[in-house]
C-alpha cells in the first residue's frame, strides 16, 4: 500500500472538483485530486474519443499545473477510514491518503426508472447514450428517441442531433406550464437563458412533447420500438436507440458513510460548503442537481473554505444566485406519480440480480427487500435500483460500506500493509499540456 | 386480540426456532420483533450448519441441532439455498494432523460421517487451495444454507401452524407475565421467551449478577459471481483457536462457496465493539489470511463487505432456560457463532422446558444457573 500525504483532498474532477482544486491551490494549500476516469472534467466536460481533453479542461488543466495541484487519475476511492483517511484504488494498487480537509465533489448519476423493455439492449440513459457517443459509438443516421425529464435531455438531443442522429422525439414529462414558468426564471442566469434559447433554436425542428413519458419498449436483441403516454392518447415510435433519464441523483454514498447529514438525498452543506462533520465539505451536484455553473461557484467556496482562506463574498453571491435557481429546476421537472406505475409485475428491477417488480412491492424496507430478494446486491451495489426504489416505494437507501465499488481482493487486502513510499509511484499522474 | 400463550421476543432465527416448536405443540405464540424477521445478527451470518468439540455440550447441541437441520432439508425452499457442500478442516502443518485424526475418530465413533484426507487428497477435494498443506477433516454432513432466508421459513412454518408475527414492534422490559414494549404499552403472556439476541440480557426485569454476555464482532466479504473457486465450506484449523481465544482480536481463514459462483470470505473476531463498522483494516488481515490459502481469490473482486455481532458468553455456551427468580420467563440467546446451526436444538429444549418434559439432550449445561455467582 502507498502512502499519500494531503492537505486538502478532492474527490471527483468534475467542474465542482476542478474549481475548489484550484481555489484551494491559489489559496496555499498542498492539494490532491482523485478522479476514477481517465480523463478530468466530470460529466460535462468530457474528453471526444480516447484522447483529446475537452478544451475547457484544458483550462483548467493549466491553471492546476501553475498551482502544483497533484491529481490522480483512473484512481477511484474506495474506501475511508473517519474523513482523514482515504484509500484508493489504482490499477489494481491501493493507496491511503492522510488529509486535514476533504472536498467531496462526486457528481450525480442519472436516474432510471423501470418499464417494461427498459432493459433491452439499445435503451440507455440519456447522459449514458451521450458518454458512448463521445467514445465514439456511431450514431449517424440512428433513429433516436429521447425520454424522461429536465434540462438535460434538450442538452443531449442537440448533441446527438449534431453527429448525425436522427431524432425522432423527445418526450418530457413535465407539463408544459411547468416549464413554462421555469423558463421565466431564466433572466435570473442571462447565460442560462443564451445557453436555452440556442439550444431550443437548434432544438426547433425536432418534434418535442410535453406530459409524455415511455411506457414499454418492444424488441427481440434491440430496442425496435417505443409506445408512449402523450396528453392526447399514446403514441408508438419505431427506434435503433432510446436514450431514458429522469433526472440526476446526487452521488453521497462516500458522504453518507463518513456520517454527513443528507438532506432530500443531497449532501446538507453550510454557507461555507461545509457538512456536518467538520473538515469535510461538499461541492457540486452532490450537494443538489443545479448544473455547471453552480457546480463550479461551489467548488470556489468550498476549495477556499477548505484551504483556510477567506472566501471572497462576491465568490458567495455568485454561488448564491446560482442557487436560487435550483429549487425552480427541482420543482419544474418533478416527478408525476403515474412513473410509480410503469413496471409491470414481472419487470426487471435490480439487473444485477435479476429482481422483478412483484417481488419488491410489499418489503418493508429497502434492507429487508434486499435480504429477501439480493435487490441492490450485484456488483453496481445499488447504484442504479437504489434511486428507483427510493422513487417507487420510499424506501430510504440501507447503509454504506466500504468497497464503494468492485475492487480485486488483493487491493483490499493490502490495506494496513506498509510499503517504502517511493517504491512505487506507478499511479502518480500530474497533467502534463498535451494530456 | 386474544392474549397469547407465549410472547418470543425477537425475530432472528433463534426467536424463530422457538416459536415454531411452541406453534406446533399447540401453544397460542406472538413473535414480537423490533425491525423485521432476520434482521439481526442472524442477516449477518455465513450459515455453516456446522458440528463442533469444544466442549462435550456443545458437540451435544451442534450435532444435534445439525441433524434437525438434516431432517428439514429436503422440505426447505430454493430461497433457502441449502447446499449439502460438506466441510474441510484444514491442517496447514503436519502438527496438526493428530488434532485431524483424533476429531475423525472421535466423531466416527458418534456416526458421524467423516474421512481423514492426506495433502493429496486435499488438493484433489479443493484444487484452488495452495500447495503443500498437510491435508484435512471432511466433514460430509455439514451443509450451508441463507440465513435470513431460514429464519423467514421458520417464522412461517410457525404462523401456518397458529402463531402471529408482529414487526416494527419493540420491546423495553420482560417479565414473566408479558412485556412492556416500547409504548409504554403492557403485553400479557402465559409466559415470555426473551430471545433479542445482543439485546436479550437488557430487556429482563433486573440485572442477574454473574449473568453476561460480550458482543463479539465478526467482519465478512462477499465477492462477485465467477467460476468456482470451492467446493466445501474451507476453515482452518487455526479457526477453532480463534473462536476460542479470549484475545481481544483474531482473524482466521473461513470461506464458502455460494451457489452462485460468489466465495464468501470470513472471519474475524473482535471483543467488545458495539458498532458494527467496517473496519478496513481488520478486513485487510481477514483477506489477507484468505488469500494465502486460496490464492486465486487475490483477482476475486469483492462486492460487499459486512460485519455482524455475536452474543458470546464467557463458556461459549448459550444461555437457554428459564430465568432464576421470574417464574414463567425464559433466555433462548449467546450462541454466539454457532446460532444458525443451534437454533433448531433451542427451539426443542425451549418447548421442552415450557411443557415441562424432559429433552433428548441433557439441558443442564446451557441452563443460566451455572452463570449464576454463589450467594454469599
Ligand atoms: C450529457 C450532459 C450534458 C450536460 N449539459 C449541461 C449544460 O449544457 N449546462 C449545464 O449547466 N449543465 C449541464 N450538465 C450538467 C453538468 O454536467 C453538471 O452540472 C456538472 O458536471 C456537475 O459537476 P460536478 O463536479 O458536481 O459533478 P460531475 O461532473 O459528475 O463530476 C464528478 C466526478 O467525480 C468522479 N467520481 C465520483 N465518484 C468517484 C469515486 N468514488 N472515486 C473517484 N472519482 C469519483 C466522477 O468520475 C466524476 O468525474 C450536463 C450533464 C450531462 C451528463
Ligand atoms: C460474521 C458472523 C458469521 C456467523 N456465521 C455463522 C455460521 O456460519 N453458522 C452458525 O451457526 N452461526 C453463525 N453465526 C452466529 C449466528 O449469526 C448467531 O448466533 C445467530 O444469528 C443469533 O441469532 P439470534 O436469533 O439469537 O439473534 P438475532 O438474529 O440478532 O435476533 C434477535 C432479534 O431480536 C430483535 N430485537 C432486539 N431487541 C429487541 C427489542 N427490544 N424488541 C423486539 N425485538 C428486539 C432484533 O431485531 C433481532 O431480529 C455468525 C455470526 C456472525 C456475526
Amino acid at each position: 500500500m502507498r502512502e499519500v500525504a494531503s492537505e486538502v483532498l478532492i474527490l471527483g474532477a468534475g467542474p465542482a472538483g476542478l474549481a475548489a482544486a484550484a481555489a484551494a491551490a491559489e489559496a496555499g494549500a498542498r492539494v490532491d485530486v482523485i478522479e476514477g476516469n481517465r480523463s478530468p472534467g466530470g460529466q460535462i466536460w468530457r474528453p471526444e474519443g480516447a484522447t483529446e481533453a475537452h478544451p475547457t479542461t484544458r483550462r483548467w488543466q493549466q491553471r492546476l499545473l501553475r498551482t502544483g495541484v497533484r491529481v490522480h487519475l483512473e484512481t477511484t476511492v474506495v474506501a475511508a477510514d473517519g474523513p482523514r483517511c482515504i484509500y484508493t484504488v489504482c490499477g489494481g494498487e491501493m493507496s491511503r491518503f492522510r488529509t486535514s480537509r476533504l472536498v467531496l465533489a462526486t457528481g450525480s448519476r442519472e436516474l432510471f426508472l423501470p418499464f417494461p423493455g427498459w432493459t433491452l439492449p439499445g435503451v440507455t440513459g440519456v447522459g449514458g447514450l451521450q458518454a458512448l457517443v463521445k467514445s465514439g459509438w456511431p450514431i449517424e443516421g440512428k433513429r433516436v428517441v429521447v425520454a424522461g425529464s429536465g434540462p438535460l435531455l434538450l442538452a443531449v438531443a442537440d448533441s446527438l442531433r449534431r453527429r448525425g442522429a436522427k431524432l425522432l422525439l423527445i418526450a418530457e414529462q413535465a407539463p408544459r406550464r411547468a416549464v413554462v414558468r421555469l423558463a421565466r426564471q431564466l433572466w435570473r442566469s442571462p447565460r442560462k437563458a443564451i445557453q436555452a434559447l440556442g439550444l431550443m433554436a437548434r432544438l426547433v425542428q425536432v418534434p418535442m412533447r410535453y406530459a409524455c413519458w415511455p411506457l414499454r419498449a418492444t424488441g427481440d436483441e434491440c430496442v425496435r420500438s417505443v409506445l408512449l403516454q402523450g396528453s392526447d392518447g399514446s403514441i408508438e415510435l419505431e427506434c435503433d436507440a432510446l436514450a431514458c433519464g429522469f433526472g440526476l441523483v446526487p452521488e453521497i454514498a462516500i458522504a453518507a458513510y463518513l456520517g454527513c447529514d443528507v438532506e432530500c438525498g443531497a449532501m446538507s452543506v453550510d454557507a461555507q460548503q461545509q457538512s456536518s462533520v467538520p473538515g469535510v465539505y461538499g461541492a457540486g451536484e452532490i450537494t443538489g442537481v443545479g448544473g455547471v455553473e453552480l457546480a463550479v461557484a461551489e467548488g470556489a467556496v468550498a476549495g477556499t473554505a477548505a484551504a483556510g482562506a477567506r472566501v471572497p463574498v462576491r465568490w458567495l453571491a455568485r454561488r448564491d444566485r446560482q442557487q436560487a435557481f435550483v429549487s425552480h429546476l427541482d420543482r419544474a421537472f418533478a416527478l408525476r406519480p403515474e412513473l410509480r406505475r410503469l413496471a409491470a409485475p414481472e419487470t426487471i428491477v435490480c439487473r444485477c440480480e435479476d429482481v422483478a417488480f412483484e417481488a419488491l412491492a410489499g418489503a418493508e424496507s429497502a434492507r429487508a427487500a434486499k435480504l429477501a430478494t439480493r435487490c441492490g446486491m450485484g456488483s453496481c451495489q445499488g447504484r442504479v435500483c437504489g434511486p428507483a426504489t427510493r422513487f417507487l416505494f420510499g424506501w430510504h437507501h440501507d447503509r454504506v460500506r466500504p468497497p464503494f465499488f468492485p475492487v480485486p481482493m488483493a487491493a483490499l487486502a493490502a490495506i494496513g500493509t506498509v510499503q517504502p513510499s517511493s517504491a512505487n509511484p506507478a499511479c502518480y499522474q500530474t497533467f502534463t499540456m498535451d494530456c | 386480540m386474544s392474549l397469547p400463550d407465549v410472547l418470543v421476543v425477537g425475530g432472528g432465527i433463534v426467536g424463530a426456532a422457538c416459536a415454531l416448536e411452541l406453534a406446533r405443540e399447540g401453544h397460542r405464540v406472538e413473535v414480537l420483533e423490533r425491525g423485521f424477521t432476520g434482521c439481526g445478527t442472524t442477516a449477518t451470518a455465513m450459515g455453516h450448519i456446522i458440528v463442533l468439540h469444544d466442549s462435550q455440550a456443545q458437540f451435544r447441541l451442534t450435532r444435534w441441532s445439525q441433524e434437525l437441520w438434516s431432517a428439514l432439508a429436503d422440505e426447505l425452499p430454493g430461497e433457502v439455498e441449502v447446499d449439502r457442500c460438506g466441510c474441510i478442516w484444514i491442517a496447514s502443518e503436519e502438527s496438526q494432523m493428530d488434532w485431524v485424526r483424533d476429531k475423525a475418530a472421535l466423531y466416527r465413533s458418534h456416526g458421524i460421517e467423516v474421512e481423514v484426507l492426506d495433502s493429496l487428497g486435499l488438493a484433489q477435494a479443493e484444487p484452488s487451495l495452495r500447495p503443500n498443506l498437510a491435508g484435512g477433516l471432511r466433514m460430509r454432513e455439514d451443509l450451508v444454507l441463507y440465513p435470513p432466508a431460514a429464519a423467514r421459513w421458520l417464522v412461517q412454518r410457525a404462523v401456518d401452524a397458529g402463531a402471529t408475527i408482529r414487526t416494527g414492534v419493540s420491546v423495553r422490559r420482560v417479565s414473566g407475565a408479558g412485556a412492556t414494549l416500547d409504548d409504554g404499552s403492557t403485553r400479557a403472556a402465559g409466559c415470555v421467551v426473551d430471545a433479542a439476541g445482543t439485546k436479550a440480557l437488557e430487556l429482563l426485569p433486573e440485572p442477574i449478577p454473574g449473568l453476561q454476555f460480550r458482543p463479539r464482532k465478526g467482519h465478512l466479504a462477499i465477492t462477485d459471481r465467477g467460476p468456482r473457486r470451492c467446493w466445501h465450506q474451507l476453515a482452518e484449523i487455526g479457526y477453532l483457536a480463534s473462536a476460542h481465544t479470549h484475545a481481544q482480536t483474531s482473524v482466521a481463514f473461513n470461506v464458502q462457496p455460494r451457489r452462485t459462483g460468489q466465495v464468501l470470505v470470513g472471519s474475524s473476531r473482535q471483543y467488545d465493539r458495539h458498532d458494527t463498522r467496517v473496519e478496513p483494516e481488520i478486513l485487510a488481515r481477514m483477506l489477507r489470511r484468505a488469500i494465502e490459502f486460496i490464492p486465486a481469490l487475490a483477482e476475486m473482486r469483492v462486492t460487499r463487505t459486512w460485519t455482524g455481532l455475536r452474543p458470546a458468553t464467557d463458556d461459549r455456551l448459550p444461555l437457554i432456560g428459564p430465568v432464576p427468580g421470574h417464574s414463567g420467563l425464559y433466555l433462548a440467546t449467546g450462541h454466539e457463532g454457532l446460532g444458525i446451526t443451534t437454533s433448531l436444538g433451542t427451539g426443542r429444549l425451549i418447548a421442552d422446558m415450557v411443557a415441562g418434559r424432559s429433552s433428548a439432550i441433557d439441558p443442564a449445561p446451557y441452563r443460566l444457573d451455572r452463570c449464576l455467582e454463589p450467594q454469599a
